[in-house]
């Protein structure tokens, strides 16, 4: 407990801080009120629209412990989306929709997993073809135009509330908590760790890496099923142009804020969740103190700068090596004087 | 004085790695740096190159005071450094390893032909004619070593330090090294030597510091010590027996376990049977490239065999890969340790027990308090010197990391397991320690296949020696037949087969 | 399939060539691709526009990549059309192949996006101006608000796109002279339905849960469809607790309006070919020279022009 709370401290002071910091511009950032049963409050609108993120996240921090990265979630969102809308609309049930949708997610995962793990591709060049093709597939299927749905059970998916909380929330909260346990209460997270620190050695230990590696871009590509399902629920269509764009860099930002290493081996999903949080905080936390969208981009980069080097095992070296020498100075100061 | 170091404190999160530890260097002298695993050897020779960050101390060279923040800068400098854990780029052909940093150009352009001349001249010292136009990666672990060494020696101006250079290297490439050292120590460097080997110790240093704990306990002219004295100094007791001459006792005709018929690869090892018997230990020896590592491979189905079968008493054998090999009771420690043993950000605990987790499979964890048990009997054991098992293994020093990964073979108890030079960096006390603990694992009926270079060690433990020459299992020594001289002359003799 | 085509057009040509206006035209079309819907709506109405008048169209999507138009437009030059339909991906990068085309004396048209080739290497181009149709948005709330104060909120589209800036500043311009319209808030929406939707949310959060909020002006009909599902979340009443107003018609906010959830949107025309074909048709028969840039007509629609027509007679452009 002790331990995990130390690994998350970064985030979570890096989180506390800008909460604080969008305080500053937007006073009311942390209300939360009560609207006919549904919590509303700026802070309610990170934990909703932090889903997608979030959820790639969990997934892509799996895929970079193995020392890979995985490219093509935001067109596999817009394919399993895609698939969801033509199947609802289609007049199949949601319990259908979302079995194809993440079907069609779990295929995508085992697509990439095959070619890193078998045929050996590297996993950025791996995943760059289905990021290419995935958005064309998602076309072909909604035929270039927003396939929009009424189904309600599909859109409570997206806008629905439960005990106060959003759905997409609820949605990731599980997503992570689950993958979380299973993960440690499961030796998968170890083995994991192992093929991403030393794949060979893991091989020769007897760690299956092929079958775990397939498994884990699998376990991506659910990930960005129900990231794709989100977020198609939340317009009640598919956008097969724009569901996902450009959120595969986001997750992998967020997995980087989350202090987890692109170069594989120990990770964290907690930090990762924070870090999807951090990055939405910033972008409704711009948005609420008003800056012209000119701005957004820059600020949004100079904030991640800051995190990212605060956190930096470098500046973590130096900062202790001066409070080092300061306590130095200060036990000699007190000798002196004594 | 050449380099003069004073007062060198350098401590890690629970380690004082060194304490105040005072070490002196002359020109035109080989300086052996000896101690147990982990008395802080390699820590400091790091912090005399810069590769880390010392807390306290001075270093001189040529008694100006010196600060280098890189190798890099240690070399300009005037010292070159091979460190334990050969640290070239594997994606790079052999010449530009070799001059790296000093590319020779022609125009502005970089000269390949010449690259390619002045690599083959640089390797030409050691007895080496390799393709250096291929990826080092590709070699084995002996070659690469000599490339560090070859570069290493070209780049040091004034001071050589060589951390274990001789781990993997056999009889005939140490003494080739040995004359390249000589020959620059009558040039006026000073060398620093480190090794496990007394012997290799004895033969060619000058002079002898100890350390122990970090601390340093003495140095002295090599010629004033006695091997029990040195070992002492740097156990800090006497050791019983040191090595043990005596192979385990071949109780007579023993029960046949495992049977490999025609098991080779063109261009990899000639076909070759072996039988191996329940608790007999077969000793692998060759030359470096003779095959013995490639064979062991094949054994564990870390290469596909072309030709070949295995059986047990229940049938023929799986061993399509290392996880069927596993499942069939089957164990391999790897030679080079940084690339195919240790993971070197997990724990110690992790480490040793990551096998046994692979093979019970991910669903079924092996509980916490079983790990640390594990763990703890495997460093008591082995005597793994940690501030702790959730140490990370990659802060291990290097004969501690060999320790680890014999322990997570160990561990899985397999009936017949593969050590590959399993005591290469391990030392002498250690060593010692080792060999005990083959001779109470075969007491208990597991079969064991020992590569290693160092024929002291093949005779101490082995029933049998099978001796490799250019990719073909040349000969056969059984019990009494077994000794440095007939192993020598198997591996020299230019007949066919010495039955 | 390809050389009966090519056969198909070669006797064509033979028949067309006497008469200089004949029915039967052969017209090339190079499209950048599918990647909006109001792209595919804009092949699908020239794909009618040259049934209903008889011509013979060629068709080529380039899948957002210049050297695949400037090889369509090659090959459509060997063919020897009668014309050529070009919407451009890039701006740059067409002078020597539309040189080609005039030494071949085949009329280039431009569709919807204009090059920086010099005037007379193509005949005209089709095109919206987007500052106007802003002004045509911006004039409507101003009437529709009349004289009572009112907070908007704007929803742009891409930073630094020029449909964003142009429309931002029609917009502008069309209240100017209202000092009760005043823009309070401006953020990009990207053109998508997510994003305009999560920027909504934001919008109604910083203005007193929306009950500030008189109008909503958007950059595109997308961005406001999005916004109206989280006016609605927030339990207001889009088109009228807070007027809707956006650009380009496409069908959904048709159904919105017909809801009675959006209030106006000013169209973005995807029929470019018909005033492109009648440009062509004046050429061949007389020589009449068109206008370097014919301006298509911003129509604005509101909740009284039948939406739910509208709707249905747009549905199956392609949108
Ligand atoms: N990067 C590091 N982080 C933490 N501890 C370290 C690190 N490097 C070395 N140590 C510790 O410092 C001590 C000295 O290690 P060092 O590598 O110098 O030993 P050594 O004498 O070279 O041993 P060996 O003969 O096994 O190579 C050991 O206890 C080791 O665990
Ligand atoms: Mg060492």
């Amino acid at each position: 407990m002790h331990g995990t709370l130390k690994r998350l401290a970064p985030q979570l002071i890096a989180l506390a801080t800008l909460i604080a910091l969008v305080s500053v511009f937007y006073p009311g950032f942390l209300s939360v009120s009560l609207n006919d049963g549904r919590l509303v409050g700026p802070v309610v609108d990170v934990l909703k629209r932090s889903a997608p993120v979030a959820l790639l996240a969990v997934g892509m921090t799996l895929v970079i412990a193995t020392r890979g990265i995985d490219l093509s979630v935001g067109a596999t969102m817009a394919i399993c989306g895609a698939v969801a809308a033509y199947a609802v609309s289609a007049g199949y049930g949601l319990p259908v929709a979302m079995l194809l949708a993440i079907g069609a997610g779990l295929l995508a995962g085992l697509w990439n997993g095959c070619l890193v793990a078998i045929v050996g591709v590297q996993p950025f060049v791996a995943t760059l073809i289905l990021m290419t093709a995935g958005r064309g597939i998602a076309q072909l299927i909604t035929e270039g135009r927003i396939l929009t749905f009424t189904d309600p059970a599909f859109a409570f998916l997206g806008s629905g509330n439960l005990l106060g909380l959003p759905m997409p929330t609820w949605i990731w909260i599980c997503v992570a908590v689950l993958t979380t346990l299973l993960m440690r209460r499961t030796a998968l997270g170890l083995l994991i760790e192992a093929i991403g620190i030393n794949r060979r050695a893991s091989a020769l230990a007897g760690v299956n890496a092929v079958v775990l590696l397939i498994a884990v871009y699998m376990a991506m590509g659910f990930c960005a099923a129900l990231a794709g399902l989100v977020v198609t629920a939340d317009i009640r269509g598919a956008d097969a142009n724009n569901a996902g764009l450009w959120l595969e860099l986001d997750a992998i930002l967020a997995v980087v804020i989350g202090g987890n290493s692109l170069l594989g081996g120990r990770f964290s999903i907690a930090a990762s969740v924070i870090g999807a949080l951090i990055i939405q905080t910033i972008s409704i936390g711009i948005r609420l103190a008003g800056f012209p969208s000119e701005y957004n981009l820059l600020i949004k980069a100079v904030l991640v700068v800051v995190i990212l080097v605060l956190q930096s095992p470098r500046f973590g070296t130096e900062w202790h090596y001066w409070r080092q020498q300061l306590q130095f100075k200060r036990l000699r100061e007190g000798k002196i004087a004594k | 004085m050449l380099l003069s170091i004073r007062s060198l404190t350098k401590s890690f999160p629970g380690t004082k790695a060194l304490d105040g530890v005072d070490f002196d260097l002359r020109s035109g002298e080989v300086h052996a740096l000896l101690g147990e695993n982990g008395a802080g050897k390699s820590t400091l020779i790091k912090c005399l190159t810069g590769a880390y960050q010392r807390n306290a101390g001075t270093i001189a060279l040529d008694g100006a005071e010196i600060e280098p923040q890189s190798s890099g800068e240690a070399q300009e400098l005037g010292i070159g450094t091979v460190y334990q854990e050969v640290n070239l780029l594997p994606n790079l052909t052999v010449a530009q390893n070799l001059l790296f940093g000093r590319e020779l150009r022609r125009f502005g352009l970089i000269d390949s032909r010449a690259m390619r001349a002045a690599a083959q001249e640089m390797l030409g010292d050691y007895g080496l004619d390799i393709n250096v136009d291929r990826d080092l990666g590709g070699y084995s672990v002996a070659i690469r070593q000599i490339v560090a060494i070859a570069r290493a020696v070209a780049l040091s101006g004034k001071v050589l330090i060589l951390d274990e250079p001789t781990a993997s290297l056999d009889a005939r490439e140490v003494q080739m090294l040995f004359t390249v050292v000589r020959r620059l120590r009558d040039r006026g460097l000073g060398v620093i030597f480190v090794s496990h080997f007394l012997d290799q110790v004895f033969d060619l240093s000058d002079r002898v510091t100890v350390l122990r704990n970090g601390r340093h306990v003495v140095t002295t002219e090599t010629a004033a010590l006695t091997r029990m004295t040195l070992i002492e100094h740097m156990l800090g007791r006497t050791l019983q027996d040191e090595v043990l001459h005596n192979p385990p006792p071949d109780r007579g005709k023993r029960e046949k376990m495992l049977e490999f018929s025609g098991f080779g690869r063109r261009a990899v090892v000639e076909p070759f049977d072996l039988v191996i018997g329940k608790g007999e230990v077969v000793g692998l020896a060759g030359l470096l490239g003779s095959g013995r590592t490639e064979s062991a491979e094949l054994l564990f189905g870390l290469r596909a065999t072309q030709s070949g079968e295995a059986r047990d008493q229940n049938g023929k054998l799986d061993l399509s890969g290392p996880r069927a090999a596993i499942a069939q009771g089957f164990g391999f420690a790897p030679e080079d340790r940084k690339l195919d043993g240790i993971v070197a950000d997990l724990s110690i605990r992790e480490n040793i027990i990551l096998g046994l987790q692979a093979r019970r499979g991910w669903m079924r964890p092996i509980p916490r308090a079983e790990q640390n048990r594990l763990a703890d009997s495997y460093i008591k054991r082995l005597d793994i010197r940690t501030s702790g098992k959730e140490k990370r293994v990659g802060e291990l020093s290097g004969g501690n990391q060999q320790k680890v990964v014999l322990a997570r073979w160990l561990a899985m108890n397999p009936r017949f397991l593969i050590l590959d030079e399993p005591t290469r960096g391990i030392d002498v006390g250690a060593h010692a320690e080792i060999l005990h603990l083959v001779h109470e694992l075969v007491e208990q009926g597991m079969s064991l296949l020992v590569i290693s270079s160092e024929l002291d060690e093949l005779m101490a433990v082995s029933n049998r020696v099978i001796v490799l020459r250019d990719r073909c299992h040349v000969a056969e020594l059984v019990g009494h037949e077994i000794s440095g001289e007939s192993i020598m002359r198997a591996i020299a003799s230019t007949e066919e087969k010495v039955e | 399939m390809k050389f009966n085509k090519l056969l198909t057009s070669a006797a064509v040509l033979a028949i067309s060539a006497g008469a200089a206006f004949a029915e039967g035209e052969v017209i090339g079309f190079s499209q950048i691709g599918s990647e909006s819907g109001w792209r595919a709506a804009e092949t699908t109405l020239t794909r009618n526009q040259a049934e209903e008048r008889g011509y013979q169209l060629q068709f080529s999507d380039a899948q957002q990549r210049q050297e695949n138009q400037i090889a369509a437009l090659r090959s459509f030059i060997a063919q020897g059309v009668d014309a050529i339909l070009i919407a451009p991906v890039v701006a740059t990068g067409w002078d020597s192949v539309l040189q080609e085309a005039k030494e071949a004396e085949i009329p280039v048209v431009l569709l919807d996006r204009m090059v920086d080739s010099d005037p007379s290497l193509y005949l005209t181009a089709v095109g919206s101006n987007l500052v106007h149709e802003g002004e045509v948005a911006g004039k409507w709330l101003a009437e529709a608000v009349g004289d009572k104060p009112c907070r908007i909120v704007e929803l742009q589209g891409t930073t630094g796109s020029s449909p964003a800036i142009d429309r931002k500043k029609g917009f502008e311009q069309g209240i100017a002279g209202h000092a009760n319209l005043t823009i309070v808030q401006s953020q990009t929406g990207d053109f998508t339905r997510s994003l305009g939707k999560e920027v909504m949310e934001s919008f109604l959060q910083s203005e007193n849960g929306g009950k500030d909020i008189c109008a909503l002006y958007a950059h595109n009909d997308d961005m406001a469809v999005g916004a109206i599902q989280a006016i609605k979340e927030a339990g207001l009443k889009p088109g009228e607790d807070i007027l809707i107003v956006s650009i380009d018609a496409v069908p959904d906010i048709f159904k919105a309006m017909a809801d009675g959830e959006a209030n106006a949107t000013v169209e973005l025309t995807p029929n470019m070919a018909g005033p492109a074909f009648d440009a062509l048709e004046a050429f061949w028969a007389n020589g009449t020279v068109p206008a370097k840039f014919i301006q298509t007509e911003s129509k604005l629609y509101t909740q009284a022009d039948n939406p739910a027509g509208e709707y249905e007679a747009r549905k199956g452009l392609g949108y």
